[in-house]
């Protein structure tokens, strides 16, 4: 299977959203190689044959009554908000302008 | 007077309900001992001192008045802090939440508040409960009260190290893949992973849903039973938990503490044992097994020829799951935000800054080893290949449970080591959960319980496996072979652990 570059790292960093130091890319890159390599033994038992399975027990479609109930108040859900204004989430802009 | 910290909780709640403690004594009695040893062990990141005392005060005006109390009521209990608890701070382990306060309270929480188990405090982890051995807290070490210079295990250090330091009766944890068993075993200590579905995950933050499991720690097998029935059962705010009553779990511990096993089935697991394990692990292991023989117990050998996968399959499953988890720390809504040095300071860019600062190495190198499993071309030959393998350990065990009621196995293939040591080496880290993981893959439940010293004079901890939904064998195997061992020693193994030099 395949070897996990700097670059490739790097990338993966920048989907996940994480920024790095190029010291801790450097040192990410060699551990995270490492840890692919040992965890890609799956592959050898994973055969066609076998179905995947998400979660432990079987359920499906776990519905709770349709009636209303009260949502967490406002103020709880903005107190641990780095910036509020007007009884709302301030954040930095989401599109770049240009 | 005796010392109420030294008492089981099953014990101190005998005594307050005679009347001859009230629940603010054994409370302040915790507090005192807190503030006497948490310079050396460092178990708990936030003492609620004034909130536990309120409720004890509470619960013995309730008590006087003739209220009819939950049995537990007025024994104080440390919470990790992965768990979130209305107006006390919750952090995870983590920079990312450094003074959050959450607006509300788990299921669990709730339960425990409702019946009037003062809360201590929370306690240490990895961050985000990654880890084996607490040293990824981003707010410093736990000590193995056994040797302050080695670990207590982990994700859930903190709650095992207090349990053990004799700071609180009871303690809660976590278990994605041994976290509560783990720390268990290297602090001498009892801990289970429930059935998952057993407990309701609704308020813990979550690292990876389809493996957590919230659990009780304690020092006997009697007292994880009565945490177990107060915590555990069919809440309709998790959509995972089981919509059934919880086996009779305190009955069973208490059956099994007759020391009577009688036709029951214990299956060693071939694939658990051998190479990787100290010598001293193996020894208690086996001598443990003799005890449940003359107790009655049949012990036959299964064998589970998938185990040798679990851990790889468990470093693609938790890290696809907990890349999804933890993208909602994006500096958003709560926790810590950080803009860019340079630079617009766009959401996305500002998302990035706030990660790379409020998130620690080892919960980086999980995350970016997440995403890359579930990227594009890369998708099926990691994750795909995991979730096979999790079917062919699920039916390892159901084989398994064809021939045995339980399965049993050491808990960890070693004694704690010293801080330090593996900090550098991630799979070396990982290799002290081999004989946990298992359980979380499958959702079957997990008990350990401590078994005798090593060589080093270090706790060993014995491991009990049950079908998912049976967490009642659990209980019965697990208390009758702690009374054989107590009767054995004339004691708690913990009786052994040296004391700790206690400030004023």
């Amino acid at each position: 299977m395949s070897t996990l570059s700097r670059d490739e790292v790097a990338r993966v960093a920048a989907l996940a959203r994480i920024d790095l130091t190029p010291t801790e890319l450097d040192r990410l890159a060699g551990e995270l190689d490492v840890i692919v390599e040992s965890v890609a033994r799956v592959s050898e038992v994973a055969t066609p044959d076998v179905p995947a399975t998400s979660h432990p027990l079987p359920l499906t479609n776990v519905f709770r009554a349709d009636v209303p109930e009260p949502p967490l108040p406002v103020a709880d859900a903005l107190a641990g908000a780095p910036a509020t204004q007007d009884g709302k989430f301030l954040v930095p802009q989401i599109m770049e302008e240009d | 007077m005796t010392d109420l910290t030294r008492l089981s909780a099953a014990d101190l709640a005998d005594k307050l309900a005679a009347g001859d403690v009230s629940s603010v004594e054994a409370t302040q009695a915790h507090l005192d001992r807190i503030a006497a040893v948490e310079p050396a062990v460092h178990a708990f990141l936030h003492v609620s001192a004034d909130e536990a005392l309120a409720t004890a005060r509470d619960v013995d005006a309730r008590r006087a008045a003739g209220e009819e109390l939950h049995t537990l009521a007025g024994v104080p209990i440390a919470v990790k802090d992965i768990i979130v608890t209305k107006g006390l701070p919750t952090t995870a382990g983590s920079r990312i939440l450094e003074g959050w306060v959450p607006p509300y309270d788990a299921t669990l929480v709730s339960r425990i508040k409702d019946a009037g188990l003062p809360i201590l405090g929370k306690t240490n982890m990895d961050e985000f409960a990654m880890g084996s051995s607490t040293e990824h807290s981003a707010y410093g070490n736990t000590h193995n009260p056994w040797d302050l210079d080695r670990i207590p295990g982990g994700s859930g250090g903190g709650s095992a190290a207090a349990v053990a330091a004799y700071e609180a009766p009871l303690a809660i944890g976590t278990d994605t893949g041994g976290s509560i068993r783990q720390p268990g075993a290297v602090t001498g200590t009892v801990g289970v992973k429930p059935t998952y579905g057993s407990v309701s995950r609704y308020g813990l933050i979550a690292l990876a849903s389809s493996l957590d499991q919230a659990g009780p720690v304690t020092r006997t097998v009697l007292d994880s039973a009565l945490l177990h029935e107060l915590i555990g059962g069919h809440d309709p705010r998790d959509s995972t938990s089981i919509d059934e009553p919880l086996p009779g779990l305190v009955a069973a511990a208490r059956q099994g503490a007759t020391g009577d096993l009688a036709g029951v089935r214990v299956g060693v697991v071939r694939e658990l044992q051998g190479e990787g394990y100290q010598p001293g692990v193996l020894a208690r292991f086996e001598e443990s097994l003799d005890l449940l023989r003359q107790a009655g117990a049949e012990i036959v050998e299964v064998s589970c020829p998938h185990f040798g996968y679990a851990l790889g399959a468990y470093y693609l499953i938790l890290p696809s799951e907990a890349s999804s988890n933890l993208a909602k720390f994006d500096g958003m809504r709560f926790g810590l935000r950080v803009e860019p040095e340079d630079g617009p300071a766009t959401a996305e860019r500002v998302m990035g800054a706030t990660r790379g600062a409020g998130f620690g190495d080892e919960v980086k190198r999980r995350i970016i080893l997440g995403t890359y499993a579930l990227s594009a071309g890369y998708y099926d030959a990691y994750y795909g290949s995991a979730q096979k393998v999790r079917t062919l350990i699920q039916r390892d065990f159901a084989a398994a449970f064809e021939q045995a009621d339980v399965l049993v196995s050491p808990t960890a293939p070693t004694t704690a080591f010293k801080l330090g040591e593996k900090l550098d080496d991630p799979l070396a880290m990982y290799l002290n959960d081999v004989a946990t993981i298992p359980a979380n893959l499958a959702g079957v439940p997990g008990l350990s319980v401590p078994n005798g010293l090593s060589d080093d004079g270090l706790p060993v901890g014995f491991q009990v496996l049950a079908p998912a939904k049976a967490d009642d064998r659990l209980y019965r195997v697990g208390a009758a072979l702690e009374a054989l061992l107590e009767a054995q020693w004339g004691g708690p193994l913990l009786d052994r652990a040296p004391e700790l030099e206690v400030g004023k």
